[in-house]
This record gives structure tokens, sequence and C-alpha cells, in this order.
């Protein structure tokens, strides 16, 4: 195995192109690490993208925010302007493992795990998130949730990788939030995870909303159907026991050693419930 | 105080203080060397390969690419150690070493190979060919006793066991006395239950690991983390046909045990790869390897049939308990049989225990071993059936409490124990009156353990400059040489910085038992405070000899030889130092030394009391508040005897909440790591307030009993007792993990 | 074999070292320079015992490649202490018999002090939430909080 660490985007798009399948990316390696170390993966090549500079950084673009790729999250927690915006995000990070962890794991690399647990993507996928591709024939702006395609696979292609995260803005009254399930109070892996987002109207009305959910499928996913019930709501009690039922009516987890197929079916309504609240009220406090 | 008629010491000074422990710079700069720490020259790296069945026939081990690659100087199978004829037990742990003609769970190993780098090796044993066969397997306790379960050993149940068992059930064990239907007959209410607990594992952080060395003469050296250095010894001697003489073993210092590390895995694969390579070899475990293939509990279903009167008296309690320990016989299921109701004075009492294999590694001790799985079923059933009628728990342990001259259930007759001051005081506690909030429950649990004696050594050198070094040899697991050196002291009547503890290797004491049952500062303390003694008696003796007087005309007193009374004459004291100085020219220099089979282990109890909350939507329990009330006789180093209650009530709390071994369908293990193998992180939990009750055990001459074990045995029925309150539901199994609880709220 | 030539900074001293790509910070310590202080109790990132700070962050040096190191600080248990005077972490630890067996000590005084340099003044539950991928086996972490309160508190006092 090769260890290389280009301080380019170009130099890391020429990399990739040259090597295709043998190549691994490396964010933080929090997960790539221990799959190294256990042998379920055997790379030619090990390239560490965390010496391209304008990947380790946050910055504000005209319409939004981008997470470069090599963030890590506790840097994200540390940037006052993307934990105003975004709290339920930069929350998901923060639960990301330890804070050993955190000082090291990127959401680029949680969302390219591919894992239907990572507990940043359902919190991208409310926020509308967008993750920036590139390789040799250019640069494409992917929905987050289109970048996980089966537990482990993500949808891009030989000679791809995710440069960064857009968040883009919301109007004034939005509110972002994430909850997760897990037996301990920290260091597990989500039972189940749900992000919601939304935004009210000067009334207190919600206007649009997105929910997704972790842990219940192959991959994370948005629910519609239970954003819809918000809508037009002020996300009272009775708005929010329909999020719950349809949250769970929209789950369908498996039984592992983590949790039950039953057990996670019923707790992706609780915490879709228990989430859009405080969505609802951060949306609120704001102005 | 407690002290025996032999001692001159009228009030500590010493012990019951709480001193810098010796060994703490180097434990918290990074100095201290672990088992993993140490490197030799010419050191190869050791790897075992390990079965990725849960029951396989081993059809053929081919090895020949693997020794054909560079860098790899050695590969051993179980060809390679002394088969054990005489011993089934030794012969039992090498097969759990190494497999012989199967292997019987995920993780077995079946071969080892050394090589000059790891990653050499790591490479090598994709290279060892191993044709296997795969047989049914079982790994549940109940399913391994049905007639149709697949069946491990053929013909090695031993004489108690009734011939229409199913082939996996080992051992019958059976205790009591009374007339149980009898009993049943006179109370109000009779409550039948199962319960059910997962296999856990001890969860030491340091992975196990060795370094061995032997020479072409025969003479091996290994340094380990272990919990006893003698029984690596022999163990290890055996295995490889060598005299226990020409092995000598060092123990590192040891980054947890808990039992765990009271027998041997890596250390008999290390010496034998170094015998055929010529080279010293390094093995380390990693922590899959540790959760797959060391020795976690016993998993367990537990009957309980016990009838009260309305007004809390238990009239007859009954256990049948299933213990499956793994692969081999020999699970804790006696202790387990034994401690069930040992807290209690009873008319009619009886239990059965099983000893089962199952397609799981062998299991090891962990703190009071069998204990705390017999404790939860009991404690739970007391609990369930005390508040049906109303009654304070607390109380109806007190009306059912032994106490000296109780007859407990394993036959013993209690000497003075401290079972009823646990309950009085945590009824008196704070804790017990304070508010509960809404979804919040309170539960209490008693627990006991026997505490054991044992084999025991100890040197004690006086130095020319008066300063004094101990010898002993057992590992220090949690302040052992602190609590040595302050009964070494306090018996010389010198400051506790005087003495320096060290513990020996193999070759320069006697036998020593392993590191077990809270036997350390019983047994070893007492060895300590005689090998004190014995250099007293020399030192009266020179000091005799000095002042030209007799022997029996001197006496010790505050760290000074003094003549006992007014007509042996008037010297001034001479001190430790004084005499030492001049022992060159009285005879020589003074030592003192004791060797016992050490007797008279005090019991001990504990009560427990914790409060929880339960997220009835989620079924996710959290731990609030958490006391525990033990009797430590007296606790020598009160920091480390709370230390001891507060690890054993956490492992206990991780036990009841979350830890659990979990099997697939095809009996691999799922969940081989610190991710999924849940131990209790600090968030999790709450201080952990104690009260040390001191009862003296009148067996040892400072009135000490064990500690370390005790705590871990009420925690897993407390926590389901509080669970229970605060759900409305009786939780029988544990773990009560958020799944099983919410499950129970549901259908409950 | 394709070593890769790290020059680094540990606990100010400059290191030069070679590893193989896939060594771990964790295996160049203790493998190639001998710091044996940081322990592997999972090599997964799980157990917090290889904690160390790599330009004043706190990471698993488990889940991080020797070669990544190159041209940062590191900071392991063996430059806590200043010669012969330990941190006051260091010295609570041992005040309030912190550690039992002492193997996950290392790990949780490099995490303390990253809390500590942060936020001076913690809250119980913060402590408890910081240190939470630091396991601990023996000692129920009650008195190893009491020994970083009491630490922090001290050092507050001297500052």
């Amino acid at each position: 195995m090769q260890y290389l660490s280009p301080d380019s985007i170009e130099d890391a798009v020429r990399i990739l192109s040259d090597q295709a399948n043998g190549c691994h990316v490396l964010a933080g390696g929090t997960d790539l690490l221990v799959r190294l170390r256990s042998g379920l993966t055997e790379p030619d090549v090990l390239m560490d993208i965390k010496r391209i500079r304008e990947l380790s950084r946050i910055t504000r673009e005209p319409n939004g925010l981008r997470v470069g790729a090599a963030v890590s999250c506790a840097e994200m927690g540390e940037h006052a302007d993307l934990s105003a915006a975004w709290p339920g995000v930069v929350e998901a990070a923060g639960l990301i493992g330890s804070t050993q962890i955190q000082g090291r794991a990127t959401i680029a690399g949680n969302l390219c795990n591919a894992s239907p647990a990572a507990d940043s993507v359902p919190a991208l996928v409310a926020a509308n998130g967008v993750a920036r591709v590139v390789s040799a024939h250019g640069v494409r702006d992917v929905p987050v949730e289109d970048i996980p395609a089966s537990p482990g696979k993500t949808s891009l292609a030989a000679g791809e990788f995710l440069s960064s995260i857009f968040l883009p803005d919301q109007p004034g009254r939005t509110g972002d939030a994430y909850l997760r399930f897990i037996p301990r109070t920290e260091m597990d892996i989500a039972v189940v995870g749900c992000g919601v987002a939304l935004s009210l109207d000067a009334q207190g009305v919600c206007t649009s909303a997105r929910i997704a959910l972790g842990a219940v499928a192959p991959t994370v996913v948005c629910v519609p159907e239970a954003a819809e019930a918000l809508v037009g709501t002020p996300v009272d009690d009775t708005a929010l026991a329909r999020v719950e039922e349809i949250c769970s009516a929209a789950a369908r987890p498996i039984t592992d050693k983590r949790g039950t197929a039953e057990f996670r079916t019923h707790v992706a309504g609780v915490l879709a419930r228990r989430t859009a609240k405080i969505a609802a009220a951060r949306a609120g406090e704001k102005a | 105080m407690a002290l025996d008629s032999d001692s001159d010491i009228k009030q500590f000074k010493i012990v019951g203080t709480r001193p810098p422990r010796p060994d703490g710079i180097d434990k918290v700069t990074g100095r201290a060397r672990f088992g993993a720490d140490v490197t030799a020259p010419g050191m190869l790296i050791g790897l075992v390969l390990r079965s990725p069945h849960a029951h396989a026939r081993i059809l053929g081990i081919d090895t020949s690419e693997a020794e054909a690659m560079d860098g790899v100087h050695a590969v051993v199978t179980r060809a390679d150690f002394a088969e054990i004829e005489d011993d089934d037990y030794t012969a039992d742990i090498l097969d759990n070493c190494m497999a012989g003609e199967k292997a019987l769970y995920d993780g077995h190993a079946v071969a080892a190979i050394a090589a000059s780098s790891g990653a050499i090796a790591r490479k090598a044993l994709k290279r060892i060919r191993v044709e296997y066969e795969p047989l049914p397997h079982v790994t549940d306790v109940d399913a391994a006793m049905q007639p149709d379960a697949p069946v491990l050993h053929q013909e090695r149940a031993n004489e108690t066991v009734p011939p229409d068992m199913g082939g996996n059930v080992m051992a019958r064990y059976e205790f009591g006395h009374g007339d149980i239907e009898a009993g049943l007959n006179k109370a109000d209410r009779v409550l039948e239950r199962t319960y059910r607990t997962e296999a856990t594992h001890q969860g030491y952080i340091e992975p196990h690991a060795c370094l061995a060395q032997v020479g072409p003469d025969g003479q091996a050296d290994l340094w380990c983390c272990t919990q006893g250095q003698y029984m690596v010894r022999d163990t290890c001697a055996a295995m490889l046909g060598l005299k226990q003489g020409q092995l000598r073993v060092t123990a590192s210092e040891i980054g947890g045990g808990f039992g765990g590390k009271t027998t041997v895995f890596l250390e008999p694969l290390a010496l034998v790869l170094s015998r055929k390579s010529g080279r010293p070899v390094k093995m380390v475990m990693s922590r899959a390897e540790v959760l797959r293939a060391s020795g976690p509990t016993s998993s367990t279903s537990i009957d309980v049939r016990m009838g009260m009167t309305k007004d809390g008296r238990i009239t007859s309690a009954f256990a049948e308990l299933r213990y499956q320990g793994g692969a081999y016989p020999g699970s804790p299921v006696e202790f387990g049989a034994m401690s069930a109701f040992a807290p209690y004075e009873l008319e009619n009492v009886k239990t059965i225990g099983w000893d089962v294999v199952a397609n799981r590694p062998k299991q090891a001790a962990y703190r009071a071993p069998g204990a705390p799985m017999a404790a939860f079923a009991v404690e739970s059933a007391i609990d369930e059936l005390a508040r049906g009628f109303g009654l304070d728990p607390l109380d109806v342990r007190l009306k059912n409490a032994a106490r000296e001259g109780t007859r407990a259930s394993h036959g013993v007759t209690y000497m003075a124990i401290g079972l009823e001051a646990t309950v009085h005081t945590a009824k008196n506690h704070p804790h017990w009156s304070a508010p509960l909030g809404p979804n919040q429950g309170r539960g209490v649990a008693c627990g006991f353990w026997f505490n054991f004696g044992g084999n025991t050594c100890v040197s004690l050198n006086i130095t020319p400059d008066g300063t004094v070094n101990v010898l002993e040899g057992n590992p220090d697991i949690g302040g052992s040489r602190a609590s040595m050196s302050m009964m070494a002291a306090e018996e010389l009547g010198i400051p506790y910085d005087k003495v320096r503890t060290v513990i020996a290797d193999t070759a320069s004491l006697g036998l020593n038992d392993v590191t077990d049952g809270s036997r350390v500062t019983f047994a070893v303390g007492l060895a300590t405070i005689e090998a004190a003694r014995a250099a007293k008696r020399e030192m009266c003796k020179r000091a005799a000899m000095v002042w030209g007087i007799e022997e029996d005309a001197v006496m010790w007193e505050d760290g000074a030889a003094r003549p006992a009374g007014p007509n042996a004459g008037e010297y001034p004291p001479m001190s430790l130092a004084e005499i030492a100085a001049i022992a060159s020219n009285t005879g020589g220099p003074i030592a003192g030394h004791h060797e016992v089979n050490a007797e008279g282990a005090g019991v001990s109890f504990a009560t427990h009391m914790v409060d929880a909350e339960v997220d009835p939507e989620t079924g996710a329990a959290k731990i609030l508040r958490y006391t525990v009330f033990q009797d430590a006789g007296k606790a020598v180093h009160p920091d480390f005897v709370e230390g001891q209650f507060q690890g054993g009530a956490v492992q206990g709390i991780g036990w009841a909440l979350n830890e659990e071994y979990v099997y697939g369908e095809d009996g691999t293990l799922q969940n081989a790591g610190f991710l999924d193998y849940r131990v209790p992180v600090a968030s999790d939990l709450p201080m952990i307030d104690t009260v040390i009750l001191e009862i003296p055990n009148p067996g040892h001459p400072y009135g000490v009993r064990g500690v370390g074990e005790t705590s871990i045995v009420p925690p897993l029925a407390a926590v389901a007792n509080a669970i229970s309150a605060a759900a409305g539901v009786r939780m029988d199994t544990i773990p009560m993990s958020p799944p099983r609880v919410l499950l129970a709220l549901r259908s409950g | 074999m394709n070593k890769i030539h790290v020059t680094t900074k540990i606990n100010g001293d400059p290191v030069e070292y070679l590893c193989d790509p896939e060594d771990t910070l964790l295996d160049v310590l203790r493998d190639q320079l001998g710091m044996t202080g940081s322990k592997e109790g999972c090599g997964t990132g799980d157990c917090g015992a290889c904690s160390v700070t790599v330009n004043g962050r706190l990471v698993c040096s488990c889940l991080m490649l020797g070669a990544e190191a190159s041209d940062c600080e590191v900071a392991t248990i063996e430059g806590m202490a200043d010669g012969e005077n330990l941190h006051p972490l260091q010295k609570k630890f041992i005040e309030h018999a912190a550690l039992q067996c002492g193997i996950c000590t290392p790990g949780i005084l490099v995490a303390a002090r990253s809390l500590l340099e942060r936020n001076p003044d913690p809250t119980e539950e913060e402590a408890r939430y910081w240190l939470a991928g630091n396991l601990c086996r023996c000692t129920g972490y009650d008195k190893i909080i009491r020994a970083v309160m009491d630490a922090a508190a001290e050092m507050r006092e001297a500052s």
C-alpha cells in the first residue's frame, strides 16, 4: 500500500484517475483505519486529502455555507456561523463517536461510508445538503441523499471523490434538529436516527419541512409524507402524532445486534415526533 | 479495632489511613510496564489462527505454505504440545488454548505463527489451510440441555449427573436443608419465576499479552499480564513438559483482570513458538480476540420457587440453576448454588445446580463468579413478593437476615457477619427516603461472597539503613502494594514510606495462589504481618544480645525494641534502624518470612440501593443515584475499598443494562468489539456513593475481610428491582436493554 | 516496502522516523519510539487508552496513521509532567486514588488535560461527556471525575 497526500484538488483528481478502484480517499480515517486494520479493505493507494487547504475550511458562499471534506466534526462545532445556522447538523456531527473521534472524523467521510446508521446523514438530508463531487471530468453537485446507494456503497463513479458539502441558506424562521437513539449515552452507533428541518411563517405555521430517518432502511430515507403532515400546521400535538405514525410506518428496519425491527419501528416514530418538536421550537425562536 | 492476641499494637496508626500508592507515579506518567510494553532483542511476533466455526471437526491442518514464507520462524498446532493424561482440568485448559480434534467455538485457536514482523505473521496466517467438517452447534444453555442438542464431548459427565440428562450436562450440585414442600404450604403466597442472564465479559482494558523465551537447555522465562504467575508457571510447565523450576514467570503490571486473567491463553503458545524458533516471541491479543476467545461468564437460566407469609417471612426457598460455562466443564454454578440464599436464615432451602457445556469460549472467573446471576434471581423474587404484600423490601430482608450462628444453605455456620448492619444502615440512609419523580423507581438487593485464603508466601527484608522491602507473589491489581506496605509498616511501627513492596517472580518465593476470591488483602496481608512479626522477634533477639539480657525480656513497641518490664533492666529503646545498622555484628542480615495455606477468610455481605428512570417510549433506563453499603472487615486503605465498591457496582450496572454476548444463528459472536459490547461510559453514570462498614473478621490479625467481589453481586438485582418499579413491569431477563424493556412495557 | 520518512515534533522534541503506510501513530509511538505510555486497548477508537493530542486536538492514536503525523505537534502522556513536577491532574489522580490498575490512566489524563485547556471550569456532566470515549473498567469513574474536578479547581486558583 502507498500513502499519498496531495496538496491540491488537481493532484488528488490525477491520483484518483490513475488509480481508479485501487485508491481509497482518507479524510478523518476513523472508519477506514478500522477497516484497514481488520483486513476488510486492502487498497493499493491511500490518498489523504487533509493537506488540501481548500478542503480543510468552512466557507461562506452567497447562498449558504460550504463544509470542506477534510473539516473535522470538532471544527464544525467550533464554527459560530455554522452552529447558529444548522444546530441540528452540528449536533449530529458532534454525536459521531467520542471527543477523540470528533477530532478526526468528517461529515464527508460519514456520508461516503454509506452506513444507514451514519449520524450526520439524516441531519444533512433534512438540511437539503448538496455534495460536491469532483473528478477528471469536472465538478457535479448531488443531493446528499443520492450519495449512499446501499450499505457500504456510494453512487460515486470510479475516479470521483467528494470535496465538500454545501448547506443552502433557508428562510428566516427555519430550525433543524437531530436525535438518535442509542443504548448508552455516548459511543454507540445509532439504533435509530432522525433529522428534521422545518420553516415557519410569521404566524408559526409550518411552510416547509424535511424529515429523514437513519438506521431503519438500507440507506438513510427521506419521509416526505411525514413532512407534508407538518406543512400548514402549527406543529402541534395533532400534527406531531401524525408524524410519529407516518415515520413508524415508513421504517423498514432489520433486527440485528443493535436492536430489533420492532423496536426500531416504534422508536423511529417517537424520535421523529421529538425531533420535529425541537426543530419547530428552534424555528420559532428566530425572528 | 480488631487485633489478635499476638499484637503489640495498641491502636492503628497507618491502617485505615489513605497514603498515596507506591506505584502511583509510574502509572500517571506512563512509565509503568504492562503486558504489551516489553520487548526483547531478536523478538518475533506471534499470532493465532482461530476457528470461524462454532463447532467443527478438524480434519487436517496444512502449515507448509506458511512455514515456507520468508520471515516465518515457527508454526505450531496441537501436535507441538505435551498431551496431559492424568489431569482433566489442565487437559481442558490445553484444549482451550489450542484445539485438538474439534474446534468447539467461534474463535477457538487452531494454529499459531511466529514471524519477524506482525505484517508477515498476518500474511502467513492466511496461508495456513485448515480443513474443517462443520458440525451442528448450540450456544444457549437451555437448548444445550435438550435431549436432541448437539453434543460437544462424549462421556464427560461426572458421577453426580443422572443418566437421562442430555450429553452436555457435566455435573450436578445440591445444597440446602429442611423440607421445601412443607415450607411452601406455610406460605401466604408462592412465587415461581424463571430468570435469565446473558454472558458478559470482564472487559479489562488491557488485552492479554506475553513475551516468552525458551532456551535450548529448557530454561524458560515468561513475562505476562496475569492474576497469578505461579498458576501460569504450573499450567504452562505441564503443557510443555517442563519442570516448574525451569520456567520463571514474571508478572507485569496488570491492566485489569477481574478474574479473566486467572487462566492462560497465549502464554503456552508463545512458549512453544519460542522453543520451536529459538527466538523470543511476543504475543498480544486484539480486542476481538479477547472477546471471542478469552473467558467470559456463564449465561444462565434459573428457576426460583419461593414462599412468603404476608408479614414477610420466607417459609421456603428453592432454586434450580443452569449455567453454561462454554465448551468445557467448570461453570461456576456450584458457587451460584451455594451463594444464592446465603444472606438469609431459612428453615427450608434447597438449590440444585447444573453445569452445562455449549459452543462458546470456556468461561473464566468474573468477580464473585456465579454469584451475581443467582442473586439476581433470588433478590428479584424477594422483591416481587415483598412489594406484592406491600412490605418494605429492606424490612423483609432484615426479617430473614442471616446473623452470627445462622446455618447457611451451603452448610456453614456463620461467625460474626455484617449483613444486618448493611441493611440497617441502608434503611437509615437519606437515599432510602429521598423523593422519586415520575417514571423513576428505587431498588435494593443484598449480596454475598465467600472470600478466599489459600497458599501464600511473603518475605520481608530489613535493609542495613533500616528501610524495608516486602516481597509478595500476587500482582498488584488495585493497590495491594500500598496495603501490604501499610500492614508491614503498622506491624513494624515504622513510617509507611520506609517500606517498599515488590511483586516477586516465581523463582523468588514459594507458591502463591492466583489473585482470586478477594484473597490478597486477607491472605497476603496476614502473611505480611506474620513475616513482620518474625522479623520483630529476630530484632528483639538482637537487642537482647546487645543489652546482654534474655530474649524474652525484650519487647517490640512503636518501632523499637524495649526492655519488657522494670525487671529487665533500664536500656534506651533500640529502633529498627539502629538494630539494622549493626546487624552484621549481631548475627547477620535480618529478614522475616511467612508461608501459609491461609484459612479464616471472613465472608462478606453488601446491600445496594439504586434509583433508575425509564423512558416509557423507548425503554431506555438511566441510573440516577447509587449507594453501596458493604462490610469490609477492617478497611486497610479506605480509598481502595471504596474503589472496589464503586468498580464492582458499575460492572454490575453494565451487566444489568447493556452488556451481553450476542451470538448469530451461525454460532459466531456478533459483537466482538467495544463498540457493540457496551461497557458503561462515564456519561452513563452518577457518582457511586459508598458506606464502609467494619465488622472485624476474627480470622485475620487486623480483622480484614476481602472486599473486591461482593460489590458485583447485588447490582443486577438492585437495578432490576429499580427498573421494575419504575416501569411497572417485572424484568426477569438480564441485560435490560432498551428493546427488552420496551417489549415488556408494551406487552405487560 | 515503501517506508515513509516523517519529521515531526513529539512532546516538543524534534523526531524523525520511517514508517510503513499502514502503521498507526500508536504503532510508531510504541514499537519504534519506545513510548509505551499510550496503550492499545481496542485498536478501533472505542476505548481511548491511546489518546494523544495532535496540534492541540485530542485524538485516538490508533485511528491515525504515523504518516499523517508529519509536521505536527504531538503530545503524549510521556510529556505531561514537567521533569519531576507532575501536572496537577497527575497529582490529583494519585491523591484521589483515581486509578486502580492504571492501564486507562495515561489516556484519561491526556483527555482530561485537553478538556481543561478548552474549558477550565467544566461541570461534572461536561467532564463525563468529554471523557465518555475513555473506558475505565476498575473505578466506575467516580474517583476519576472527582480528581478531574479537583484539578480543575486547583488550576483555576493557580492561574
